[in-house]
């Protein structure tokens, strides 16, 4: 079991939680991922993408937006708590010297790019960041995509930060200029990474997206987060997480997703109802 | 399998027991004496619930199979035994009612027999080639050597007598096990015995290997697996779970960084096939691994504890015709599945599963459709699963070796609705550990190589189970952890 050491809120529903984790500090890349489990008789395991690494305090720090029963209970967690923890999983990011990459990240999707920008600078390339989100509140990790990127734009739904827009408009006037991008990574919901891809193919500019499907062991055993890319059956969990967006099956992959849908929204309904009971009851108590 | 209440079943025993003591039987009296059949819950109720299906001989019933045990000289039933189980010996010592000292005659060489004595292919193994079972022409007349092997292990687990094998002498040598599956716990025993100190790594949250995420509750309590779990770790084994060797540390390091002597790699098979037909990735479709984790592992059965989701099915498809198809139809009708059936592309006789299995689920109303087989899976308006194209096969001439192979029958595709497909037919060597140790040789379908001892291609470093066999079974996993103990503790001299 692991520890959670520190914990807050960065907006209304995303948190951001400190867990110690020396082994996975010290041997995660960019791209890896975590599964949590929120404790280890019912609990669920989710994936989530490792944002930060420190391997001096042996901790690692994890982005999670609470939307479903499993993510609450997560986010209810106070530090000193303890969760079931594996990892670091899947491939890391194959980085190399490109030239100029555009990373796009979409609301959460910023917390999983950041390892990628930075090690895309560390490896000498010239970077692009687009940060995008429904509105100000949701964007996150906006210092550290300062201080890393050599272009930041920022655009939100409404307009309440930068521009007025989608991630996908400065992208596609990016991938027009002369000479074009030479990779590009997008992250965040399912939506956006097929609209990014979509985007981008006319200018066959390559685009690694970063998978985030319904995971159980993450070891390969399965076949839980399957996926077609190219025709082929992958395993997220093993064969990526990411992959090349243009070969991605989309509609597929979404519709996986939203399997469990139907019962999920149940959970979250009956999670909710348990909080508010607990928190009636506290309250009858004083 | 029988109709008869466990009560009903033990007082038959109980009044042929009373025809026999103090008697001096004969060969002929033995063979006169009732098979005992095992004591089941009855097949409606226990399709509502998780509890075990087969509830166990009582004293009367294990005395009385034990008696029909000729105590052949030549013991063809050791032979077919793959850890060589000195079964004469302890049948012998349940007919003198000292089970205390059967169990220890059955420890001598299977640490697991609770678990055994209820998963084992006994038909095929033990039981195949039995004298008694000869004599009355009929392999179920055998002696029931798994049930008596069930019944004292689960006799010495409640009297409290069951002790932990002792640690040997602390020797300063440290010993690396990855994977807690049957592998993995036999070698850790026998390695600790030995005084060297054992830390076992799992993935998972819990101990057990596929005993705890693919045998369903209803054949194999959990509490069971768990208490063996505890018997190790009361001889000071170190259970080190969540921790993903390869990814979270590589082999390596365990080895030239953390002052592992040695490692033994029980990571079983873990890789599931899937059938390469159309559809096959549709919301609605499952590898057995995945369903059957959902359901155990992760205890879907218990909403609204549990967080993990399972699909509400109604029809449900099951390909593939052994335990783990039995498996998965037996728990998608216990969660709810109004009807289950299994696709085979052979016939009853050529199911690999065990025949007890079969049987149960012929009793819980699965539905077995022999010699057919999927060629698509088809979308309804929501894309997901709705229907399997099924095409009908028959049996070819015999080939070479005496078998019949099926062949497709030309244009008999069927399409029939189901909303539900469960892919149980076998599973792959996971890759993990071998993409992230190069120098660890596997063959083509990714076992990893070992030579007679259980030795890899990396030194000091050993392999065995489902690991190296493909999948296999229980009962063969441990004698390959034995047998790299042994090799181990030699070497750690
Ligand atoms: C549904 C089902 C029903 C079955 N029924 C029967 C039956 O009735 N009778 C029978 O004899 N056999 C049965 N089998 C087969 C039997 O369970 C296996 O042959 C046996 O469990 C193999 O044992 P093992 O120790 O090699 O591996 P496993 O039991 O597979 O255990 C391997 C363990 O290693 C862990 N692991 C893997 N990689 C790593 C790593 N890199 N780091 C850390 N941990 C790792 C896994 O999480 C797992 O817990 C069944 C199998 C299934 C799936
Ligand atoms: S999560 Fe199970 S195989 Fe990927």
């Amino acid at each position: 079991m692991s520890r959670i050491l520190a914990k807050r809120r960065l907006s209304e529903e995303v948190y951001r939680i400190e867990v110690e984790a020396p082994l996975v500090a010290r041997e995660r890349k960019a791209g890896q991922f975590v599964i949590v489990q929120a404790d280890a008789e019912y609990g669920e395991r989710i994936p989530l993408t490792i944002a930060d690494a420190d391997p001096g305090r042996g901790s690692i720090s994890l982005i999670f937006q609470a939307v479903g029963a499993s993510t609450h209970k997560l986010a209810a967690k106070e530090p000193g708590a303890e969760i079931v923890l594996l990892g670091p999983l899947g491939n890391p990011t194959h980085i190399e010297r490109f030239g100029w990459a555009v990373c796009v990240g979409g609301g959460i999707g910023l917390a999983p790019l950041h390892p990628i920008v930075e090690a895309l600078k560390a490896a000498g390339n010239r970077v692009t960041v687009i940060s995008g989100a429904r509105t100000k509140d949701l964007l996150i990790m906006q210092e550290e995509m300062q201080a890393l990127a050599d272009e930041h734009l920022v655009v939100t739904d409404d307009g309440s930060a930068g521009r007025k827009a989608l991630v996908t408009e400065p992208l596609k006037e990016l991938c027009g200029q002369s000479p074009k991008p030479d990779i590009a990574v997008a992250i965040g919901p399912p939506v956006m990474m097929k609209f990014c891809a979509e985007a981008t193919r006319p200018f066959g500019v390559r685009t690694l997206v970063s998978l985030n499907t319904i995971m159980i062991d993450g070891t390969g055993m399965c076949g839980g987060c399957r996926v077609t890319v190219g025709g082929e059956t992958k395993f997220v969990c093993v064969d990526g997480p990411e992959f090349d967006g243009h070969l991605v099956d989309w509609e597929l992959m979404m519709s996986r997703l939203k399997s469990y849908k139907k019962l999920e929204d149940e959970a979250h309904e009956r999670c909710h109802l348990e909080q508010a009971a607990e928190r009636l009851a506290a309250g009858g108590a004083r | 399998m029988s109709d008869l209440s466990k009560e009903a079943l033990a007082a038959g025993a109980r009044a042929a027991l009373e025809g026999i003591e103090g008697k001096a039987l004969s060969p002929k009296d033995r063979l006169a004496l009732p098979v005992q059949d095992m004591p089941c819950q009855d097949p409606v109720a226990r399709g509502q619930n998780m509890h075990e299906v087969a509830q166990g001989y009582d004293e009367a019933q294990a005395r009385i199979e034990a008696n029909r045990c000729l105590g052949c000289k030549n013991a063809p039933c050791v032979s077919g035994c793959p850890v060589r189980v000195d079964i004469p010996g302890f049948i012998a010592e349940i007919q003198k009612g000292d089970f205390a000292q059967a169990a220890r005659v059955i420890k001598r060489t299977n640490l697991l027999p609770s678990i055994c004595g209820r998963v084992c292919p006994q038909e095929g193994q033990c039981q195949a080639p039995c004298t008694l079972g000869k004599s009355l022409k009929s392999i179920d007349k055998a002696v029931q050597i798994g049930r008596l092997e069930r019944f004292v292990a689960d006799w010495e687990r409640s009297s409290g007598a069951a002790g932990a094998p002792a640690a040997g002498h602390a020797t300063g040598k440290r010993v690396a096990i990855v994977g807690s599956g049957p592998a993995g716990l036999t070698c850790a025993v026998d390695v600790r015995r030995q005084g060297h100190e054992v830390v076992i790594y799992e993935a998972f949250q819990k101990a057990g290997g596929v005993m705890v995420y693919g045998i369903p509750e209803f054949r194999l309590p959990k509490e069971l697996v768990r208490s063996e779990a505890g018997v190790l770790e009361s001889m000071g084994v170190r259970f080190e779970l969540n921790y993903l060797v390869g990814r979270t540390r590589k082999l390596r390091a365990l080895l030239a960084e953390d002052g592992f002597d040695a490692v033994f790699i029980g990571a079983g098979a873990g890789l599931p096939k899937f059938m390469d037909i159309p559809g096959e990735n549709l919301v609605g479709v499952f590898s057995a691994n995945e369903y059957l984790t959902r359901a155990n592992l992760m205890k879907a059965y218990d909403r609204p504890r549990a967080a993990t989701p399972i699909y509400p099915s109604r029809r449900v498809a099951v390909l593939g015709g052994g335990n783990v198809a039995m498996d998965s139809a037996r728990m998608a009708l216990r969660l709810g599945a109004e009807e289950v059936h299994i696709l085979y592309r052979r016939t009853r006789e050529e199911m690999p599963a065990r025949a007890e299995e079969v049987g149960h689920a012929m009793e819980e109303g699965v539905v077995f459709d022999f010699l057919s087989s999927p060629t698509r899976v088809l979308a309804g308006a929501d894309g997901r699963c709705e229907a399997l194209e099924v095409l009908s096969y028959a049996l070819g001439e015999p080939d070479a070796s005496g078998r019949r192979s099926p062949v497709a029958i030309k244009g008999s595709e069927k399409v029939l609705p189901y909303d539900t497909v469960i892919v149980a037919i076998g599973n792959e060597s996971n890759p993990l550990l071998a993409r992230t140790t190069p120098e660890l040789k596997v063959d083509r379908k990714g076992h990893i190589i070992v030579d007679e001892r259980q030795k890899t291609s990396i030194e000091r470093v050993y392999a065995g189970g489902d690991i190296v066999l493909g999948a296999a079974t229980v009962i063969l996993a441990m004698g390959e952890g034995r047998r790299a103990a042994a090799a181990i503790n030699e070497v750690l001299q």
